[in-house]
């Protein structure tokens, strides 16, 4: 071990002493004075973010720790996304926990828990720190959701998580427990070069990993069938929460899939395509479909992230770099409409007052022309209408999967849009032509107000430029 | 003579015992936090089996590891079960139906 392994791990070793440093700090910091922590907070999301660009490798992978660490463009990139969105959660997060007497350290360090397991989780090189990052993510999960104790739909979706999500753990480690009894390596490289030398490796035993590693890597990403979890999770637990959920872990949930499926079994591409394009058609149908029958906004909004990842997922079926890169450019845009569109839900709560229902919408547009206009932008990218980025995301996957000959699943990816565009649009008529009952005036602070705009134009800025976004996954990906 | 398949064999009927016991267990949450260990354990069986069979220690590495998480993720399953019971005062599966999935 040299010092270069410790440059390349060097974001994440910060991170983590800064946690440290969190942690003491808040112990001793009283209540009214909390806001202590969520400044510390998000200065080592700075920090961290400013080791990470300092750090970066300039355009080929290092692999670091026996080569069971790599610090390559694919893990910066995503790092980046998931250091900013942390942050963008945190900052929506706070006025509304203030509000409702959850504003304890917790939150922040659990989260930023969270963020250092989603970046071992980027770096990953092999299936054992994979696996480590996973757990160090999820289990901070279980806890954020039970974070506020006396609300009994958030312990009850806590328990469902946990359970589900430690099915999906076990699944997912019994299926490597197969990959490494017939590769004989955890390491992705020497898995690849394994399946690449001896063909006959290619056999039962190792689909019987493969199918069990799939079902734990689509639990994770919320895919159908294992997507129960999801509308639950998203609508038990506190609206922050929610946006911490949905938000970053989807990054991390790619950088699952690339990793274990692209990078280690590549070599299997068209055994685990026909399972993931079934998975990913599912999802796409049951997603679209179901959102349309909910009333409460974070279900609707879990629904579409079923949808969403369904897309995802399609991009990863076509085994083909512009198709990895079209599902780098998805996910990365996806995440920022998802964290707008929960922090609106955010600024329509306040204390004692959770705007979970469609209804609370209705007649947003007399309270806040602005903010539904930043709704309206939003809703519209998720629906996929140009200009806004939605549009173009779902298009650069229609076109990978073109290209690969699935005429029947572009056909099917439209006509899913074109159905799940009725429940985007919706909300866009409850705010603009129905009357609403709440005339309560939106509090915010000035800096969630900046922030969360700013969030809104990206999607209609990034769908007007998408090139040196689209230009930078092809570069990593393609 | 005992071989790896008798090992992977044993490995396999513990996972799905503890699958079965997920689904067929309706009463006792604390139940469903043992079967889930066992799942783990399953796990743990076949990487030493393979482990052994391959003559290489990486397996046996990733099975301390396991036991590790295990500890941790059963700490967190009971912390949040004591929470559940707190506001519910029951820790039955089948009255875990407030949310609708």
């Amino acid at each position: 071990m040299t010092l270069t392994d410790y440059i390349a791990a060097a974001p994440e070793m910060t991170l983590l002493g800064l946690i440290c440093v969190v942690m003491l700090v808040d112990l001793f910091v009283e209540d009214e004075s909390r806001m202590v922590t969520f400044w510390l907070s998000m200065a080592s999301l700075a920090i961290t973010a400013i080791v990470l660009s300092a750090t970066a490798p300039v355009d080929q992978s290092r692999e670091v720790f026996f080569g069971a660490y790599v610090s390559d463009p694919f893990s910066q990139i995503l790092k980046l996304g998931a250091v900013l969105f942390v942050a963008v959660s945190f900052l929506y997060a706070r006025d509304y926990l203030r509000a409702n007497d959850l504003h304890k350290g917790e939150y922040y360090l659990l989260g930023l828990f969270g963020l250092l397991g989603m970046m071992i989780m980027m770096s990953a090189n092999n299936l054992l720190i994979m696996y480590l990052g996973l757990e160090t993510l999820a289990l901070s999960m279980y806890a954020l959701v039970a974070i506020d104790r006396n609300n009994v739909l958030a312990a009850e979706s806590a328990m469902k998580y946990f359970v589900l999500g430690a099915i999906a753990s076990g699944a997912l480690l019994y299926g490597i427990s197969w990959v490494y009894g017939v590769t004989g390596t955890l390491s992705f490289n020497e898995i690849s070069m394994a399946l690449a030398m001896d063909p006959s490796l290619n056999n039962l035993p190792l689909w019987f990993g493969l199918a069990f590693m799939i079902v734990g890597i689509a639990f994770k990403f919320g895919a159908v069938p294992f997507h129960m979890w999801l509308p639950d999770v998203y609508e038990g637990a506190r609206t922050p929460v929610a946006l911490y959920l949905a938000s970053a872990p989807k990054l991390a949930a790619l950088a699952l899939i690339i990793r274990i499926l692209v990078q280690g079994l590549g070599e299997l591409h068209e055994t685990w395509s026909t399972m993931i394009m079934f998975v990913a058609v599912l999802s796409i149908l049951v997603g679209n479909f179901v959102a349309i029958a909910q009333t409460n906004i974070k279900r609707m909004l879990g629904y579409s992230t079923i949808a969403h990842v369904g897309f995802i997922l399609l991009a990863i079926y076509t085994g083909t770099d512009g198709g990895y890169a079209s599902a780098l450019f998805y996910a990365l845009t996806y995440v920022v409409s998802a964290a707008g569109a929960f922090g609106i839900v955010i600024l329509l709560s306040r204390r004692g007052y959770d705007a979970e229902l469609l209804s609370d919408f209705k007649g947003l547009n007399a309270r806040s022309p602005w903010f539904a206009l930043m709704m309206l932008f939003l809703m519209f990218s998720m629906a996929g209408v140009p200009p806004f980025v939605g549009f173009l995301s779902k298009l650069y996957v229609i076109r990978e999967v073109l290209a690969v000959g699935g005429v029947g699943l572009a056909v099917l990816m439209v006509v899913a849009s074109v159905i799940g565009a009725y429940y985007y649009l919706r909300v866009i008529w409850y705010m603009y032509f129905e009357q609403g009952e709440d005339q309560a005036v939106l509090q915010a602070s000035t800096d969630t107000r900046l922030v969360l705009s700013l969030n809104s134009i990206a999607v209609l800025a990034l769908g007007i430029m998408p090139g040196w976004l689209l230009a930078m996954c092809i570069a990593i990906l393609g | 003579m005992i071989g790896l398949h008798h090992y992977l064999t044993v490995g396999a009927m513990l996972f799905v015992l503890s699958i079965a016991g997920i689904v067929i267990n309706r009463k006792n949450l604390i139940l469903l936090l043992m079967c889930i260990e066992l799942m783990l354990l399953a796990v743990n069986t076949n990487f030493i089996a393979f482990s052994r069979y391959l003559g290489d220690e990486t397996g046996q590495v990733f099975v301390f590891f396991i036991l590790t998480v295990a500890a941790a993720e059963a700490a967190i399953g009971l912390a949040i079960l004591v929470v559940l019971f707190r506001n519910r005062r029951s820790i039955a599966v089948q009255e875990l139906n407030t949310l609708k999935g």
